[in-house]
């Protein structure tokens, strides 16, 4: 008893000694002067769709998640894993068990420890059918043993490859070899959940005040499409590590008045408006800043047999691929630092070297030359009609415009433009309805596969039913493989051949960030940020 | 009296019935459905969503079920986009938000209005009057899309008087420039009108009569030509009182305020069904009432309008 209140007294002396190193003032690590107010203040497009680990679907939500929640493992700024409720794992000779070994110091913020059994439960919840999560189908992702009959409600979920052997130590079983298991656990959807708060509130348990949860911040405050508010969790094992106290989302909807409310002080980050970049890099050269992203802006050929005939030849892919001159889009149209695109998988992607594809090598006049020749010998010299179809937007309605004319003037080829509104677009593009659409595509996890899966016959993002056997057969052996990179980088060699997409342009994120917000982790290419890391300094 | 608010519910009830079943239909015909997204749904993982929210059955039993959830239980069911929320979660958040700017919006432009338009009136051909109409033929056609971001620029990063946006649980300076921004082309429009209907009426036999009696200007303005000028006034005003009420799209937009019109216009991209429904309805009985409201308040101002 004397003991641990000795103890207690230590680790309150500790705490009371590291918390007034900040109110003195400076960073435990750099030496830096910190700022009195450590509150961040951001601004996020849309609400968020919920802050339920297992039921939230969108970036801006997933982001709320991450600060309040904490997996096996989290990213650091390059993102590399680094140990979050796990301190480590170790696997059988084929990838096929991994066994983690948690921290016995994590806590939820109601001061329960957090266990083995709260990640089985989170798991096991995301994978029930009673759930019907949105993320469901990332238990397949992860390759989980019984994942699909769990999914499908012929297994109960206690079948589900996942379980405690003790408190601190989990055990996964997979139902294949899978070498990047480990890079899932990141994702907010694997994080723990606390069972007694999910049955105490039900789907209430995300609100303020019932919400338990193990990240470094709880949310103290949630106004639907106005603002939340997420504050220092005491309980969080590494809080005396944790600098900043408060963080604030504001939804604006309107990016110019968002700026503008930057500008009065009022944010702390928001993104560019596009075009905008170049003057506000001059104006406010500390705070513009910009980074690459794992997403990808391109066009797809209708390649079904409700598509035209045109677009089943080759030749004909090539040539309107060849003839985007795809240096003015990201230079004159969209300015913000996005990177011309040749190949579909960023590369920014981890541990993926982009190929040179021969079109990728040749100047925009020999790209040119070439594509008339294509035609030609296509037989579509005299020119050729087609449709294209995007979703309703400034941007998007630029860039095609931009094409169109660059088609016209090189190639003889009339486009008809079309613009949708979101769901109908995505409703015709899905049904091949189509004969040359917009697509843009975000990575889920930072490995090729996120991309490349979209070129799969099977898979059902493969909107141009677009089908090869060998790109098929790379696929499925990169899954089990211990080094995967060739295969995507033979994908990309044919894909660049076959063309069934026009590659336009790898996008770039730009924000105004104040420059006293540090460290904006601009290497980390998923974007995976944890408020827990940044500071504010003092001006 | 009576016989009137009788014989609106009565029409009411078929009218929002009707209105139920329209939106419903039109509703599902539009092309892709809530779960729809850029990275479809894998059909098992589509299938357990659609089977949780009753998605799978066929549509006629998803609206009697729809209809027999609010009838009995007053219930409009879940939120598909915003998980934890029920549309009824949503409406008693956004509604507040939505009536407190929209009657203040409502009453800075009436007031204003026809101040305006009064005083344009019976000083016609003066400077005052020529400053009101190009003022308020300025401000008629100026949208709040543009107003709105101009006021942020004014009085959030010039002046820094006012807070950029938010709602702050109806703080007065949260409250201003969404009222400004919303009121303002109501407001000239009312002021025109107002002027137009005050100069035809105080060129008419009775206020000449008036005149020649002898009574005083003010007291003819006031007593006499006031109520029959704000007739045509009136009849404006009542499609714009629900409008304003009902929330504004872009006021949300601009100004974060978290009120009805955001999410009305978002649940009809998003295929939120029943959110959608849901505010249709409020939408829809609001207009029958307040439609009933403006003809009680007719008859009452214009005796040759009896019931």
């Amino acid at each position: 008893m004397k003991l641990t209140t000795k103890a207690f007294l230590m680790a309150t002396a500790v705490t009371f000694v590291s918390a007034s190193a900040w109110a003195a003032g400076t960073h435990p690590v750099t030496g830096e002067a910190l700022a009195d107010d450590q509150t961040f203040t951001y601004r996020v497009l849309d609400e968020h769709s919920s802050v339920d680990p297992q039921i939230v679907e969108d970036v801006s939500g997933a982001e709320i998640v991450r600060d309040l929640f904490e997996g096996l493992y989290n990213q650091d700024a390059d993102g590399n894993l680094i140990p979050g409720v796990a301190l480590s794992h170790t696997t059988n000779a084929d990838k096929t068990v991994y066994t983690f070994t948690l921290r016995d110091n994590a806590k939820w913020s109601d001061g329960k420890p957090v266990t083995a059994n709260d990640f089985v439960y989170g798991w096991r919840r995301l994978a029930d059918p009673n759930t019907a999560s949105p993320y469901q189908w990332f238990v397949e992702v992860m390759g989980l043993k019984n994942s699909g009959a769990v999914m499908a409600g012929d297994a109960d979920p206690s079948e589900l490859g996942v379980k405690a052997i003790d408190d601190y130590t989990l055990e996964v079983t997979l139902e294949n070899s899978l070498p990047y298991f480990a890079l899932t656990t990141t994702h907010s959807s694997t994080f723990p959940a606390p069972k007694w708060a999910v049955d105490a509130h039900g789907v209430d348990w995300t609100k303020p005040g019932n919400i338990v949860s193990n990240g470094a911040y709880v949310l103290t405050e949630h106004v639907p499409n106005e603002r939340s508010v997420r504050e220092r969790n005491p309980m969080y094992w590494d809080n005396d590590g944790t600098i900043l106290d408060k963080v604030v989302a504001l939804v604006i909807n309107e990016e110019s008045v968002a700026l503008t409310r930057y500008m009065a002080g009022e944010l702390d980050r928001t993104e560019i408006p596009a075009g905008q970049y170049p003057s506000l890099s001059k104006s406010n050269p500390d705070e513009a800043i910009v980074f690459p992203r794992l997403c990808s802006y391109y066009f797809m050929f209708n390649m079904s047999d409700s598509g035209p005939e045109a677009l089943k030849d080759k030749r004909v892919r090539q040539a309107l691929s060849y003839a985007v001159d795809r240096s003015i889009i990201t230079e004159n149209i969209l300015q913000g630092g996005q990177t011309p695109a040749y190949t579909f998988t960023p590369g920014a992607t981890a541990n993926f070297e982009v190929p040179a594809v021969p079109f990728g090598e040749m100047s925009q006049t020999e790209r040119d030359a070439k594509a008339k020749e294509l035609m030609a010998d296509a037989g579509y010299s005299d020119g050729l009609k087609i449709e294209l179809i995007y979703n309703t937007s400034e941007d998007h309605k630029k860039i095609a415009i931009a094409m169109s004319q660059m088609w016209k003037q090189k190639l003889g080829v009339e486009t008809t433009l079309a613009n949708q509104e979101w769901k109908t677009f995505l409703d015709t593009r899905g049904n091949q309805n189509f004969e040359v659409a917009r697509g843009g595509w975000c990575g889920d996890y930072n490995e090729a596969s996120t991309f490349l899966d979209l070129v799969q016959s099977n898979s059902g993002y493969n909107d141009s039913k677009y089908s090869n056997a060998e790109v098929d057969q790379l696929l499925a052996d990169a899954k089990t493989s211990d080094n995967p990179q060739p295969n995507y980088k033979r994908v990309e060699e044919i894909i660049a051949d076959d063309m069934p997409l026009i590659p336009i342009y790898h996008y770039a994120g730009n924000y105004m960030l104040n420059a006293n917000l540090k460290p904006w982790p601009v290497k980390n290419a998923e974007q995976n940020w944890y408020s827990k890391d940044l500071y504010k300094v003092a001006d | 009296m009576l016989n009137l608010i009788l014989r609106r519910i009565a029409v009411a009830i078929p009218t929002l019935l009707i209105l139920t079943i329209v939106t419903f239909y039109l509703m599902h015909a539009a092309p892709g459905g809530p779960f729809t997204s850029e990275k479809p749904l894998p059909p098992q993982v589509l299938a357990n969503i659609e089977a949780k929210y009753g998605l799978n059955d066929p549509l006629w039993k998803q609206m009697v079920n729809y209809i027999g959830g609010i009838v009995t239980e007053f219930d409009f069911g879940p939120s598909f986009k915003y998980k934890d929320r029920t549309v009824n979660d949503i409406i008693a958040q956004g509604l507040p938000v939505t009536l407190v700017y929209g009657t203040l919006s409502f009453i800075f432009a009436v007031v204003l209005g026809v101040s305006l338009g009064v005083i344009a009136a019976v000083n016609q051909n003066s400077r005052f009057d020529y400053l009101a109409v190009g003022f308020t033929m300025f401000a008629q056609v100026l949208p709040n899309f543009v107003m709105g971001p101009i006021l942020i620029l004014i009085f959030t990063l010039w002046l820094g008087w006012l807070p950029g946006g938010g709602w702050n649980g109806g703080h007065w300076q949260n409250v201003i420039m969404p009222v400004i921004a919303l009121g303002t082309s109501y407001m000239a429009s009312i002021a025109r009108l107002t002027r137009s209907s005050m100069l035809e009426i105080l060129r008419s036999n009775f206020i000449r009569t008036a005149r020649a009696k002898g009574i005083p200007e003010r007291t003819i303005i006031w007593r006499h030509a006031l109520k029959p000028a704000m007739l045509p006034v009136i009849s404006y005003l009542a499609p714009v009182f629900v409008f304003m009420i009902t929330g504004s799209f872009i006021i949300d937009m601009v100004f974060s305020t978290g009120g009805l019109g955001y999410f009305f216009i978002n649940s009809a991209y998003n295929r939120d069904y029943a959110v959608m429904m849901g505010i249709t309805l409020l939408l829809g009985s609001l207009t029958i009432f307040f439609n009933m409201i403006v003809d009680i308040i007719y008859g009452w101002i214009d005796p040759q309008i009896r019931y």
